[in-house]
């Protein structure tokens, strides 16, 4: 296995953006992308693109083609090749160029992930969204995804008393880091007050506790470590990319308050690089709804079982605390492109590791992003040293 | 969507579930192969008793369009007697639900698609006094 260092990376604005196609949107990602890393483009071997559902989001498959095709690379004739995990298509998508180059096959790679949601309206775009459950036994009874995070909310409630108050925090904290993030959604502070007036979408989470579905693309390249540095002074290295499933449904999970591929991926990709959850000093997890970003800060090893809200109270993971979580605004605040959203994350830490992140940097040398699709059942767990 | 809703209409409508032979677990929703024995698993189909207890639910609010009317509306995950978890909807005022509350299963209807498209059945569950 060689060493894989990320030389580029770009990211298009998340949200709403209804002058844009899903083509302009992937482009102005991939043109950062590419400016970054000093590139003209020819030296681009292969790419991997994480995308949920071009199929019902636009009428539009075989969007990997589509994306080489657009990015000027058609007749470079590279292999190009849509990967999918619900939410988590973005994580797969860079786990797969992570292993391209790694195993020697290609030097330099690029992992995108895009989603164009608006075109479709907002209720149709949560429908979708909800196939990365379980379509006949989950949604078939109106469980949408608002209502599976709902019930794992509960049982977390119930067990280990975490209070709406805390799921609130998650949402103010991410809010707060988005305002200096000028890719983010939603740039704005919001109160605790604000957030727990909120209406309820699916008791006890409310309308503050869920991400939006947004538009947006984004793209990283990778290289092993000796072209890196052709390209490079700063490179930043993927010490681990890890990827592990899980009961598609929530109801036949082990532990309906764990996702078990979060544990394991996780712990597989310490081993991989060799560190504990104490190393890390900055983290993008998905919080497509709160309470997964407080489930996350267990299963990933930051604090034991149960004691995930802890954490939220005392500060830890504000953007001045100890391991400071989802420095962008995560998916709450900076946008929940869905398949875009796995690469959104690297890009994130990379800018961290790098010390290029503006007013929102923090002092870090090794970062974790965490991406899961649906409820959990892929999770994909990268972490990055400088 | 009719035949995919259609094919496993005698497991939503009558809780047939699973039950493997070697090593005794019962499942909902039915599976063809154990995930504990895998190819040793001696699957067969059994109908459950229906009865079980809430574990964990919501309230649904921002209801999918299909579900509009029905809106304020409980899901739940519930713990049948005989092991398995099932997600399902609960037909009670929402102020009535409980972690614990015990709830039996009943044949109720889910949707329709549209005027003239097929209705869907299935089982939702009620409070058990």
């Amino acid at each position: 296995m060689r060493r894989v260092a990320v030389i580029g990376v770009g990211c298009s604005k998340f949200g709403e953006l209804w002058d844009m196609n899903f083509r302009d949107i992937v482009i102005s990602a991939g043109i950062e992308a590419l400016e970054d890393a000093g590139l003209e483009g020819k030296e681009i071997e292969a790419m991997y693109i994480g995308n949920m559902s071009g199929g019902r989001y636009l009428a539009q498959e075989h969007v990997a083609a589509l994306i080489a095709d657009y990015a000027g690379l058609a007749e470079l004739h590279i292999p190009a090749t849509r990967v999918e995990a619900g939410d988590a298509s973005g994580g797969l998508a860079l786990r797969m160029a992570y292993m391209a180059v790694a195993s020697g096959v290609h030097d330099v790679v690029i992992a995108a992930g895009a989603e164009k949601v608006t075109d479709v309206g907002a209720e149709t775009a949560m429908d979708i969204l909800s196939s990365a459950a379980d379509r006949e036994w989950e949604v078939f009874c109106g469980a949408n995804l608002p209502a599976l995070f709902a019930m794992m909310a509960r049982m977390h409630m119930d067990r280990f008393g975490t209070t709406e108050e805390d799921l609130a925090r998650v949402s103010v904290k991410n809010h707060r880091n988005a305002v200096n993030n000028p890719k983010a959604q939603f740039r704005r502070e919001i109160s605790l007050e604000v957030a727990l007036n909120s209406p309820y979408v699916a008791e006890p989470l409310r309308l503050f506790d869920c991400a939006p579905i947004s538009d947006g693309a984004a793209v990283v390249i990778l290289a092993s470590e000796e072209v890196a540095r052709e390209y490079t002074d700063t490179p930043v290295y993927i010490s681990a990319c890890c990827q592990a499933s899980d009961y598609l449904a929530l109801h036949s999970r082990r532990d309906v308050t764990t996702m078990d591929a979060v544990v394991h991926a996780s712990r597989q990709a310490y081993k991989h690089a060799g560190i504990e959850p104490k190393d890390v000093d900055v983290a993008e997890v998905h919080d497509s709804f709160t309470i997964a970003e407080i489930i996350a800060y267990e299963d990933l090893g930051f604090t034991e079982k149960g004691k995930g809200a802890e954490l939220i109270r005392e500060g830890v993971t504000e953007l001045n605390g100890e391991i400071p979580v989802n420095p962008s605004g995560g998916l709450k605040a900076c946008g929940h492109a869905i398949g875009a959203t796995g690469i959104r994350q690297a890009v994130e830490i990379v800018l961290q590791l790098r010390g290029d992140a503006g007013k929102r940097q923090v002092d870090a040398e090794k970062g974790l992003a965490l991406n899961i699709g649906g409820t959990g059942a892929t999770a994909v767990v990268t972490i990055f040293e400088r | 969507m009719l035949p995919r809703f259609w094919r496993k209409i005698r497991y939503r409508y009558n809780l047939v579930g699973t039950y493997c032979e070697n090593c005794r677990t019962y499942y909902y929703p039915p599976r063809n192969l154990c995930p504990k024995c895998r190819r040793k698993s001696k699957i067969k189909e059994v109908q459950l008793s229906g009865k079980g207890k809430v574990i964990s639910y919501s309230i649904v609010h921002d209801a999918p369009e299909n579900f509009k009317m029905m809106k304020p509306y409980v899901v739940a995950l519930i713990q049948l007697d005989e092991g398995p978890i099932i997600t399902s909807q609960l037909v009670c005022k929402p102020e009535e639900v409980r972690v614990g509350m015990r709830v039996r299963a009943v044949f109720r209807k889910y949707g329709e698609e549209g005027e003239s498209g097929i209705i869907y059945y299935g089982t939702k569950f009620v409070p058990d006094s």
